[in-house]
């Protein structure tokens, strides 16, 4: 009995806090696609960048984790909006087909470009000592790195809830997704409002990658590959600009993988993906997705 | 009543007729594929490679190009014709082209369940459920080790095709050969396809869905019908990969193998068949350029395809081959 309990806690435990990650690096692919009906693949490379630069502020340079994470949040996000204004505009209203294929170039070059830059080795984080270490509480002593990640995501998820359901930016870009067209007859600068959304959405991404390189098991080149497949069927599962459907997948898919994975160390993969098709078999357009 | 049929009178008609008609444009491919078996014996194990690659992109256009089917999972089908053929010779069942038509089938049984299941829902929910499929049989495969032999693999041999030309893992004779009738078999069955009524109702499908429900074509099952079509040439595709090298790996089921094939087809064109055969040459004939040139230490190829993808949804929307058609046009319109 306790250690059925023990293995439960441990599960929770660390696939909240894989769940919890990938929440923070999928909203903002959620809500790019939901609003704008873009498909961007490339998503993931933004997590990536934003880890590198993390784990590159922090060893070499001295700099504190948690200052890193903030650096990495606003440089990515710089980025996005340079790369939404200088290549994404042109195939924003084009064919799926076209932004499949853009963007999958653009995961290629970021992956070129990241081992041009930083070398093809794995990379690994020098965790403050803070993050190191157990915490204990009372029945169980929990690694305080995923407690952080769990406090940390929660901590975003509600300053996201709390951004779109109670300001009028949010109001905005719920209105806009919703029915875009309707949206702009009223007045809402859409275009505008997608930099926002993408360049708020990019630097979530950074701070992912930088949150979440212990997680993932150390940051390499190929990662924006590695990782693109789960952060779209976060995405899809959730249902397309749904931050509350989102969140409730990550948390379904993240700790249904932990489990699997733990339970059957070497055939544990593909149980994430058995629940997504089922999901978007039995709800097409996501769990909270208006058809 | 006269004997003749009603079609001599009819315009559209005579366009399909047309259309369907080869012209001699038509023959260059092959002969340059004839042409390359002679001029460069030494590459004779990657242009049988480019020939498979081809049919197989040629399945993925018939769904993508002309049903607007976009699929991340098409190794799905060629992963499961080529373990159905491979697994038959390890078992003892070493007849090549029997062993080929039955890879075809289990292939097509897959997308006949699969296509049921899966074609009622579009876009992005599509997308990431073909991708699901293609993801988990790999998965299945990995865990199956014992029968899929897992990333090792398992080697295999074929008797001599027909008991004539046994297969030749040295110098790619037989092979090579193999490869290229079936390329041309599977390409007449796809271009008799798209060219058939079947084909043109696809293509209203693609453009304008709501229409041919009005106009009542049984959309379903034309998608449907399609699908298993397009599975059972990957499948052959995917059983010939891996008779002509006479090894199997699970990286037949590989996500990357879906990913690619699909870039090849969209880098040379959806839609047009021919495109197939421009993507995957160019695809293919660069990245073992690169490699061989730069290295794949620092990832070169990544950085010479991410930027060639780039470039040529900006400036050749249509494809490499959709870059010809304003000149084909302006060249029409001064031959009436």
């Amino acid at each position: 009995m306790a250690a059925a309990f023990d293995i439960a806690t441990t599960i929770l435990v660390f696939g909240l806090a894989y769940a919890m990650l990938l929440f923070i690096i999928s909203v903002g692919l959620s809500i790019t696609m939901g609003l704008m009906g873009f498909v961007n693949l490339a998503h993931g490379a933004f997590a990536m960048v934003g880890g590198y630069i993390t784990v590159k502020l922090v060893a070499p340079m001295g700099v504190p984790y948690l200052l890193a994470l903030v650096i990495a949040f606003f440089l990515v996000a710089a980025l996005g909006v340079v790369m939404d204004r200088l290549l994404y505009r042109h195939v924003y209203g084009r064919p799926e087909l076209d932004q499949v294929l853009f963007t999958i170039g653009i995961v290629f070059a970021s992956v070129a470009g990241v081992s041009f830059v930083w070398g093809p080795d794995p990379q690994n984080i020098l965790l403050p000592e803070i993050l190191l270490g157990d915490i204990d509480l009372g029945f169980k002593n929990i690694p305080i790195y995923r407690a952080f990640m769990i406090v940390a995501g929660g901590v975003i998820v509600a300053a996201l809830f709390f951004g779109l359901e109670r300001t009028k930016i949010g109001a905005q870009v719920r209105a806009a997704v919703d029915n875009r067209r309707m949206a702009e007859s009223c007045g809402i600068p859409t275009g505008r409002l997608f930099t926002i959304i993408f360049a708020l959405g990019s630097g979530m991404a950074a701070l992912g990658g930088g949150l979440g390189i212990q997680i993932l098991g150390g940051l390499k080149p190929v990662f924006a590959f590695e990782y693109l497949v789960i952060f779209l069927i976060v995405v899809a599962v959730g249902g397309l600009g749904n931050i509350r459907g989102t969140f409730v997948a990550a948390l379904l898919l993240g700790i249904i993988d932990f489990a699997g994975k733990y339970f059957l160390p070497e055939g544990g993969g593909f149980f994430i993906y058995g629940v997504t098709f089922i999901v978007l078999l039995w709800r097409p357009h996501g769990l909270f997705g208006k058809a | 009543m006269t004997g003749s049929p009603p079609r001599t009178n009819n315009g559209a008609a005579a366009a399909l007729l047309r259309a369907h008609r080869f012209r001699a444009i038509e023959l260059i491919p092959w002969i340059l594929a004839i042409a390359v078996y002679f001029l460069f014996p030494g590459y004779r194990l990657l242009a049988t490679q480019i020939l498979v690659l081809i049919l197989f992109a040629i399945s993925l256009d018939l769904i993508v190009g002309y049903a607007g089917i976009v699929s991340l999972g098409h190794a799905a089908f060629f992963g499961t014709g080529a373990y159905t053929a491979a697994l038959l010779a390890d078992a003892g069942w070493q007849e090549p082209i029997s062993a080929l038509a039955l890879g075809a089938v289990t292939a097509g049984l897959l997308g006949w369940v699969s296509g049921w299941i899966i074609l009622r829902t579009r876009e992005l929910t599509l997308l990431m459920l073909t991708m699901a499929l293609g993801i988990i049989l790999y998965e299945l495969a990995k865990d199956l080790d014992d029968i899929t032999g897992g990333f090792d693999g398992i080697n295999f041999e074929n008797s001599a095709i027909l008991g004539l030309f046994p297969f030749d893992v040295l110098y790619y004779t037989t092979n090579y050969w193999y490869a290229f009738a079936f390329l041309v078999l599977g390409f007449l069955v796809a271009r008799t396809v798209v060219y058939a009524p079947f084909g043109r109702s696809l293509v209203g499908i693609r453009e304008n869905v709501r229409r041919m429900h009005a106009i009542g074509t049984p959309v379903q099952q034309r998608m449907r019908h399609v699908y298993v079509i397009a599975a059972m040439i990957a499948g052959v595709a995917g059983a010939i990969w891996v008779q002509v090298q006479g090894n199997i790996t699970i990286g037949v089921y590989e996500f990357e193998m879906s990913g690619n094939i699909l870039i090849m087809l969209i880098l040379g064109g959806t839609g047009r068949l021919y495109g197939a055969f421009v993507g995957v040459t160019v695809f293919t004939i660069l990245e073992n350029l690169t490699e061989t040139v730069l290295g794949t230490d620092p990832p070169y190829w990544e950085l010479v395809v991410g930027v060639a993808l780039i470039v040529t949804v900006l400036f050749a929307p249509r494809g490499l081959l959709g870059v010809f058609d304003p000149l084909i046009r302006r060249f029409r319109e001064r031959t009436p």
